[in-house]
C-alpha cells in the first residue's frame, strides 16, 4: 500500500476545482475562463486516476476515462480557442461581458 | 515517506500554480502558470502508477493546450492589457461561494469511508490499457477519434479569416 492516503488526493483534487472554479466565475477574459476550465477537467482527472489506484488497482477504467477527459479537453480547448480568435477578429474583443450580441 | 515528499512537492507545483493563475493580473502568466500546474499532474500520474497518463498529460496538455492558449493570447493580446482590471463584478461572491464549496465538499467526500484495496498493482498497466482501448472500451475509443477530427475541422473553418482584410491585425 502506498504511503499516501487517498484522502489526500481528493483534497487537492478538491482544492484544484475551486481553484478553477474562481478562475472560471470572475475572470473577464475569455481565454482565462479557459484556463480555468481546464483545472477544473484536471482536477477530475486526480480523482479518477486516484480512485483508480485506490479501489481497483488491478484495473485501468479511471485511467481510460482520465484518457477520454484529456481528448474532449483537447478538441473543446481548439474549438473554444478558435471562437475566441474569431470573436476578437469580428468584434475585438475576448472581454466575456462585451461578446453579448447574442443576449436576450 | 520519500511517497509524501514527493506527493508535496507535485502539491506544491499544482496547488501554486492554481493560485498563480488566479492571483496575476497579467494573463501571459496565468498561461505559464497553467503549465506549472499541468506539469505537476503529470507527477502526480506517475505517483498513482499510471504512467501511459503522465506522457500524455505532458504531451497533449503541457506541449499542446498550453501551447495552445499562448497562441492566442497573443493573437489577442493588444485588447486586455494587465493595467485594466481583469475581474468581473462576481469577484466578492465568487471568493466567498467558492471557499463554502471547498469546505462543504471536502466534508462530505471525507466522511465516506471508501473501499480502498491494499493489493499493490500487478502487471503492466499500459498493456492493460491496450487491451481494454481495443476490447470493451472499442466504441468510445472510436468515437473520440471521431470527436478529434470534427474539433480539428471545426477549428480551422472557425479560426479562417473569411474576409481579405487582415490588416486590421497589424
Amino acid at each position: 500500500m502506498t504511503a499516501i492516503p487517498l484522502s489526500w488526493w481528493v483534497s487537492v483534487a478538491t482544492a484544484l476545482f475551486v481553484i478553477g472554479l474562481y478562475a472560471t466565475l470572475t475572470r473577464k477574459n475569455a481565454i482565462a475562463v479557459l484556463i480555468g476550465l481546464e483545472l477544473m477537467l484536471n482536477s477530475a482527472n486526480i480523482n479518477f486516476v486516484a480512485f483508480n489506484r485506490y479501489t481497483t488497482p488491478n484495473q485501468v477504467g479511471g485511467q481510460i476515462f482520465a484518457v477520454f477527459v484529456i481528448a474532449i479537453a483537447a478538441a473543446e480547448a481548439a474549438v473554444a480557442l478558435a471562437i475566441i480568435i474569431a470573436t476578437y477578429r469580428r468584434s475585438a474583443t475576448v472581454d466575456v461581458e462585451d461578446i453579448d450580441s447574442m443576449k436576450f | 515517506m520519500a511517497e509524501q515528499i514527493v506527493f508535496f512537492i507535485f502539491t506544491i507545483l499544482v496547488l501554486g500554480g492554481g493560485i498563480g493563475i488566479i492571483s496575476t493580473k497579467n494573463l501571459y502568466y496565468s498561461a505559464l502558470f497553467l503549465s506549472m500546474t499541468l506539469s505537476g499532474m503529470a507527477g502526480y500520474f506517475v505517483l498513482l502508477n499510471a504512467g501511459f497518463l503522465a506522457a500524455v498529460q505532458v504531451v497533449v496538455y503541457v506541449g499542446a493546450i498550453a501551447i495552445l492558449i499562448l497562441f492566442a493570447i497573443m493573437l489577442s493580446r493588444r485588447m486586455m492589457t494587465s493595467s485594466e482590471p481583469q475581474t468581473n463584478r462576481q469577484t466578492w461572491l465568487a471568493a466567498i461561494v467558492s471557499p463554502l464549496l471547498f469546505i462543504a465538499i471536502l466534508v462530505l467526500v471525507l466522511q465516506v469511508n471508501w473501499p480502498v484495496s491494499s493489493a499493490a498493482p500487478t502487471g503492466d498497466a499500459l498493456i492493460l490499457l491496450g487491451m481494454s482501448f481495443l476490447g470493451s472500451y472499442v466504441i468510445p475509443f472510436e468515437v473520440i477519434s471521431v470527436l478529434l477530427l470534427v474539433a480539428l475541422v471545426g477549428a480551422i473553418i472557425l479560426a479562417r479569416d473569411t474576409h481579405t482584410d487582415t490588416g486590421r491585425e497589424q
